[in-house]
């Protein structure tokens, strides 16, 4: 079965054509680089996306500290992972990279903080 | 507090906070840096989405983290950063500059320095600037000013969204919507191809099944006190919507990803000439506007759509102005840089013969299968294949080299 899809290891977005037999990739077209080989072969069988969101801080200039996954995640889990981050309420201050909540949901990413905030 | 300076930048985004870096690394003295808002960063801070630093750090990070990277960089050096503050004008008399500032804590300040950058950025075009039709009601706002209040404030601006335009503002923000719980209904495009990249094509609208009309627009505004719904039009011709085929979406939300206008209210008080197409400052080789000793750089310059670049074109500022306050600016014979058919503008306007030149450009409408060039006469100095090329990637094109006979540089497209 051929399916066509748009990498999004880079701004370029070559349009992929996969062809996908018994849930194994056959072959990869159309795409520039070697990541675009690595992102169809996930796409189709395992989407992963990095998930971005804010959690509470509390003390700090701002009410809201912006996180991110430390890798990306199954797509199916993206929505999950931002309604738990909205329960969660850190102190200030807190330094960029500091890990917010470790392991989250099981994926193996931690959610981590991306500014240092005071 | 200082009042003399050597350069002066307005905006502490990326622009100016990598122009200060680099102005300082030539040598420069002192360095200040003044804005508006409370934490240097600009719009980077509300953009906690990642994809930023793809070049320039080979990573992908947020906003946040790629503004913290330069913001550390300033951290290690004496280059003062004043917050809090608007620069409400600029004062040229014979090589000094004035620049005039109403600062929060320290009130009415007139620093004098060599040099100014203009670092402002852009703000959005909203509805009156694109005229839609209807009543005038609450839950109207623009896709940005949306952003800041929920990635920054933590408010929901509503619930059931209709969002105006593909760029990736809007983009991002159906995808940021969408997670934090409300609906989107859909995201209206005038064109025929989305706005935006790619990339956020599948990651913003096609992982949440929201769909995209091309070729549509907002024919009326209807509600009350608040926004209840949109009548959506297709377009004829890329112009007038047509009314008798039109739909409507209930809605309590209208996000406008319409276009963003260079911040230049600032540049024309100071006598700075903008160009009618970029919007931003008509400027030669080194960024430097029609006034002496104001140069310009990022997106006041020209909407940018990657922070990478805005971060080179600002440390080449950088190192532009700290030529010009050494004295060590040696103008070459100035040519005219030609913009060729398909091409809606190239940056800047004027080359120097004999000198290196980096070249900004951004395509019509998306092409396929061409050949981007620069040529000078008959000589060609620059030829790149394109299997795919999008109005929506700003192109650059570095020359080592502006021939010493050069009469004129023309960018243009060939099949």
């Amino acid at each position: 079965m051929k399916k066509e899809i748009i990498c999004i290891s880079c701004p370029n977005g070559c349009t992929l054509e996969v062809d996908v037999e018994k849930g194994k990739v056959i072959s990869v077209k159309g795409s520039e680089c070697k990541k675009g080989l690595e992102y169809a072969k996930n796409e189709i069988l395992n989407p992963l996306r990095f998930v971005t969101t804010t959690v509470k801080i509390t003390g700090a200039s701002l009410p809201l500290l912006p996180v991110r996954t430390s890798k990306a995640v199954p797509r199916g889990l993206c929505q999950k992972i931002v309604k738990k981050a909205a329960k969660i309420e850190v102190k200030s201050p807190v330094k960029i990279g500091q890990v917010i909540a470790p392991d989250i949901l099981s994926t193996g990413a931690d959610l981590i903080a991306t500014r240092s905030l005071e | 507090m200082n009042l003399k300076y050597d350069i002066v930048i307005i905006g502490a985004g990326p622009a100016g906070l990598a122009a200060a870096v680099s102005a300082k690394k030539a040598g420069i003295d002192k360095v200040l840096i003044v804005d508006r808002e409370s934490s240097a960063g600009g719009i980077l801070n509300q953009c906690i989405h990642n994809g930023f630093g793809l070049h320039k750090f080979k990573e992908e990070l947020t906003g946040p983290e790629y503004a913290e990277r330069y913001i550390d960089l300033i951290n290690g050096t004496d280059i003062k950063v004043l917050l809090d503050s608007c620069v409400i004008d600029i004062i040229s008399s014979g090589n000094e500059k004035e620049v005039i500032v109403l600062s929060e804590e320290q009130g009415l300040l007139r620093i004098s320095c060599k040099a100014v950058i203009l670092a402002m950025g852009c703000r959005e075009k909203n509805r009156g600037n694109i005229a839609i039709p209807g009543s005038r009601p609450a839950g109207i706002l623009t896709a940005g000013f949306a952003q800041k209040m929920v990635n920054l404030h933590g408010y929901m601006p509503g619930r059931e969204v209709v969002i105006l335009g593909s760029g990736d503002i809007g983009l991002i923000m159906a995808r940021r919507m969408s997670l934090e719980g409300s609906h989107v209904k859909a995201v209206i495009e005038l064109q025929t191809h989305p706005g935006g990249l790619n990339r956020n094509i599948v990651q913003c609208l096609q992982d949440f099944d929201i769909p995209l009309y091309l070729s549509h627009t907002i024919s009326e505004i209807r509600g009350d006190r608040r926004i209840s719904s949109v009548e959506v039009s297709p377009v004829v011709d890329r112009s007038f919507p047509d009314r008798t085929r039109s739909f409507n979406l209930d809605c309590d939300t209208l996000l406008l990803s319409v276009g963003l206008i260079p911040e230049n209210e600032l540049s024309l008080k100071a006598g700075v000439q903008l160009d009618n197409v970029t919007r931003g400052p008509i400027v030669d080789g080194n960024l430097m506007t029609s006034v002496d000793g104001i140069f310009a750089c990022g997106n006041v310059l020209h909407v940018h759509d990657i922070v990478d670049w805005v971060s080179e074109e600002a440390e080449y500022c950088g190192r532009a102005v700290a030529s010009f306050v050494k004295g060590e600016i040696k103008k070459g014979r100035e040519i005219p840089v030609r913009t060729g058919k398909m091409l809606s503008y190239t940056l800047p306007s004027k080359v120097e013969a004999g000198k290196p030149a980096v070249l900004s450009l951004r395509v019509l409408a998306p092409l396929e299968n061409l050949y981007l060039c620069v040529r000078t006469g008959k000589d060609i100095l620059y030829k790149k294949k394109f299997r795919k090329i999008f109005p929506s990637i700003m192109q650059r094109i570095s020359l080592k080299e502006v021939p010493e006979d050069a009469q004129y540089l023309e960018t243009y497209i060939e099949n």
